[in-house]
């Protein structure tokens, strides 16, 4: 029986509800010191001194460090795949200028957690302080460059078009800077041995932070080592190698023992970045039929001052529709601030909201139903790539969620549904995010004893990597899912993408596979090449596995267990490294689609939105695990409701700091907030992405619910609003 | 600064401590004791990461100081299992796949667990009210109120 397609309970989920999974910070070392870093309280300008005196004499201190004293670091150039491609990461305590609110200015070493935070708290920062510059509306724009290049698209000519448009729609969205706020704060750990530095850190890429870790203080990699088995949530905000874990480093290294460093809350609004606000311009130009005729998509979001961070906010919108006429453009505003980085759909989320809501804006300028708009200006090809899609699915997705949705009995007069007195809106969205597929690599080993052990330098911060994986090596090997053991998590592992851009199945999957189907090979060569087995003599080609044993397929009596091969031949073991079909990538556009449908309900006269209900059916190739790809929908529709409705993280104009820096404040659903949630996949068999024929769940889940929320909202208000998230003092 | 003595059941085990007065039960529990099952979320009992049981009653451990709780009994996630056994609710919570990344999994199951001996736990509305000061990005609510549905049931 396959394990692929089993909707298998998580394989470390007995670890994680007894407590006994550990999060970086949990790996405590003998004699290990706490950091305390202290942040900056103003917005731009420079340090003109640091009063450490009442500090350092406190009992348990062993440490102040900040640019006075601190190392000067090599800094080598390094720019991992997830790094921003121009500009220059931060470097921290090596001058004295402050960049953004929040910056890390000095760290306390002590011996025990408290001794570290009252240090912290005693020291004293003057600074000559600057306004900053925060704005991103009315200030001169960047193009945003990069590998990003397919910002700027053009077909047609999209701006005639638009005035030639018998029916045409043109307005701004805007969205709000998100923090992803995980529950597990970042945390490193740092050991020094020698000039060998091993980090147990927060991480979605455990071979990127060995690298840029080495890359900073001037090491080879490989005398760094990083460990990261569990991670408490992320959404991104650990894909990249953040000022803190160089400084838990710069500590650890100072006082000579092992250093704790962990970020309080609050101090994760400062420098472990954030989807950055964006404003966006969306044109739909149309016939009286409803076909699209022209499209102009203009972005425009915050960056740093010394980093351009680019998404794909607006790379959708060339593949999405049907239309002659399209142009989109992405400008960066830069700010003090610091850099933003990738969130969960890291600009699919914010351009579809756009795009999605413009196309609800259509649907009612045309008096149609926004179901029969999209199905209308369904495309045959990706006319922005002039290429076929390997597989879309959106015309099935549409119908599958609507018919379970019920949308056929929705009134499509705004206001005019309700609930007693509460106002309800039905609204739909479609939701879409790229099938990537980066080089990745695994190991597997067959012993005489004991699961087979397969390893990669993954990570899993939630999606159930370590469960799916299982089933991937299973299914490969021939061995029941409970004969696997998969770990992940550790940069000695064979090297893997970044946890992120829904890419890990696709990559590390298609890795742990052919790992598995290569150490498979080397059993079967050992056994039929050795007469003390009973498949001595056969072909490899007629030996299959199945339950643990290879056999002869047309004598399946002679069979033989891997444990029997493997304790007389020695452990077997096998890596193998795989790599995108670059010649499918160039004939086919790989996409997954979905569409979202939602029901809220709106009190009048508070002005209240809650989501009553949300139905997503999605098109994302094989679904490995059904269970876990069902939560990972369902998670990212609790998401998609936060970022519709409550997710706003405000800066202070004066200084630029994030006044609502805190789990209080920063407003994220909770569990009264949630109620039924459906996540449908639809069937779909593609055979050109990657081996597995797998697309990825992660990212589309978040795309598409925050327009289906907002075009429900003015479906229940005949209130438009074009901004997230949306507030009661909005529909009052 | 000069330590207090306290002794505290922490799991069943007497525990007899030498602590800074300015520890947190929270910091007790993951700094002295190597108890990380109980997860610092926000340090500010807005997350409930940091729910455990104090005397019986749910409290977030990151707000209130050790010293506070001389002679209290604690029970904490690595305390709810009987050896190999599962509690109810964590085998729920695996069945039901009430968690994704796990770190606020702790704090959930102990916040359920208080919630089913409260009486809370009669309707799934009823339990969504009594279990929003837990906090799961993830977004796994729905599992969480199904597994501590079906250990009411289970019980009732």
């Amino acid at each position: 029986m396959n394990a692929i397609g089993r909707p298998l309970p998580r394989v470390e989920g007995a670890a994680k509800v007894t407590g006994a999974a550990r999060y970086a910070g949990e790996f405590d070392q003998p004699g290990q010191a706490h950091a305390v870093i202290v942040s900056a309280t103003v917005g731009l300008g420079r340090i003109a001194a640091i009063d450490v005196a009442t500090a350092q004499t406190l009992p348990g201190v062993l440490a102040v460090i900040s640019h006075l004293n601190a190392p000067k670091l090599a800094y080598s150039p390094h720019k991992g795949f997830i790094d921003p491609a121009h500009g220059e990461r931060l470097h921290v305590f090596q001058d004295d200028q402050i960049r953004f609110f929040g910056q890390p200015v000095a760290v306390v070493i002590a011996d025990t957690l408290d001794q570290a935070e009252h240090a912290a708290a005693a020291i004293h920062v003057d600074y000559a302080a600057r306004t900053p510059e925060l704005r991103i509306e009315g200030v001169e724009t960047l193009p945003a460059g990069g590998s990003h290049a397919s910002a700027y698209k053009a077909r047609g000519d999209a701006d005639a078009a638009l005035s030639q448009a018998p029916v045409k729609v043109d307005a701004v969205y805007r969205i709000a800077r998100e923090n992803h706020n995980p529950m597990e704060p970042h945390a490193t750990i740092a050991a020094w041995d020698g000039d060998r530095l091993h980090l147990w850190s927060k991480s979605q890429f455990v071979t990127n932070e060995q690298v840029e870790i080495a890359a900073v203080f001037g090491l080879p990699a490989d005398h760094v080592h990083v460990t990261c088995p569990f991670i408490g949530g992320a959404f991104g905000t650990a894909l990249r190698t953040w000022p803190h874990v160089t400084i838990a480093a710069i500590g650890a290294r100072h006082v000579n023992r092992a250093v704790k460093l962990v970020l309080t809350r609050r101090q994760m609004f400062y420098t472990t970045g954030h989807r950055p606000r964006s404003m966006q311009r969306v044109a739909l130009g149309a016939g009286t039929d409803g076909k699209l005729s022209a499209i102009v998509h203009e972005g425009t979001a915050e960056t740093s001052r010394y980093e351009q961070f680019v998404e794909a906010l607006t790379t959708i919108t060339s593949y999405l529709y049907s239309c002659p006429n399209v142009r989109s453009s992405h400008g960066l505003a830069p700010t003090d601030t610091s850099t933003p980085t990738y969130m969960r759909a890291p600009g699919e989320a914010s351009g579809v909201f756009a795009v999605e809501c413009a196309m609800d804006e259509l649907a009612g300028a045309l008096n149609m139903d926004p179901v029969s708009l999209r199905l209308l200006n369904e495309p045959s090809i990706d006319e922005g790539e002039n290429r076929p899609f390997s597989s879309r699915s959106l015309k099935d997705c549409i119908e599958q969620g609507a018919a379970r949705f019920g949308w056929s009995r929705r009134d499509p007069r705004p206001r005019a549904m309700r609930d007693g007195r509460l106002l309800i809106g039905w609204g739909m969205a479609t939701a879409t995010y790229p099938a990537f597929h980066a080089p990745a690599g695994a190991r597997a080993c067959l012993h005489g004893n004991g699961p087979a052990e397969v390893e990669a330098a993954a990570s899993d911060m939630g999606p159930g990597t370590y469960t799916s994986m299982t089933q991937v090596a299973a299914d490969a090997l021939g061995l029941p899912p409970e004969h696997v053991l998969f770990q992940l998590g550790r940069s000695d592992f064979p090297r893997t993408p970044p946890h992120g851009g829904s890419m890990t199945m696709a990559s590390v999957g298609s890795a742990v596979q052919a790992a598995c189907l290569a150490v498979r090979a080397k059993a079967v060569q050992a056994a039929i090449a050795d007469a003390r087995s009973p498949l001595f003599g056969a072909a490899a080609a007629d030996i299959d596995a199945a339950d643990g044993s290879l056999f002869v397929k047309s004598e399946p009596a002679r069979r033989e267990t891997y444990a029997t091969i493997a304790a007389r031949h020695g452990s077997i073991e096998a890596e193998a490294t795989c790599s995108p079909d670059e010649d499918a990538r160039k004939r086919f556009s790989m996409h997954s689609f979905g569409a979202v449908f939602t029901e809220v309900a709106v009190d009048p006269d508070l002005g209240i939105v809650r989501v009553r209900r949300a139905v997503g059916a999605y098109g994302c190739g094989r679904v490995i695990n059904p269970r876990l790809a069902r939560s990972q929908c369902t998670g990212g529709m609790v998401g998609g409701i936060g970022m519709a409705l409550m997710e706003q993280t405000l800066l202070d104009p004066r200084d630029g700091r994030p006044v609502n820096a805190s789990m209080a404040d920063y407003l994220v659903p909770v569990n009264l907030d949630v109620n039924e949630l459906d996540a449908i996949f639809v069937e779909e068999d593609d055979p050109h992405v990657n081996a597995l024929g797998v697309k990825g769940v992660g990212e589309i889940a978040l795309t598409g619910i925050a327009p289906a929320i907002a075009n429900a909202v003015y479906h229940a208000t005949g209130k438009r609003v074009r901004a997230l998230p949306i507030r009661i003092e909005d529909l009052i | 600064m000069a330590t207090s003595e306290i002794e505290l059941t922490i799991n069943g085990h007497l525990q007899r401590l030498s602590l800074d007065p300015r520890t947190s039960l929270l910091d007790m529990l993951r700094e002295h004791l190597a108890l990380h099952g109980t997860k610092k979320g926000c340090d500010q009992g807005a997350c409930g990461a940091c729910t455990i049981l104090l005397d019986g009653k749910r409290i977030n451990s990151c707000l209130t100081l050790a010293v506070m709780h001389n002679g209290a009994h604690i029970t904490t996630i690595e305390g709810l299992a009987n050896g190999a056994e599962l509690h109810p609710l964590q085998a729920a919570f695996i069945e039901h796949d009430a968690f994704q990344c796990g770190y606020c999994t702790p704090g959930q199951i102990m916040s359920g667990v208080a919630c089913l001996a409260e009486g809370h736990a009669a309707s799934p509305e009823q339990i969504k009210a009594w279990m929003s000061g837990n906090i799961c990005r993830c977004g796994a609510y729905p599992g969480i109120v199904s597994a501590i549905t079906q250990t009411a049931n289970a019980s009732r």
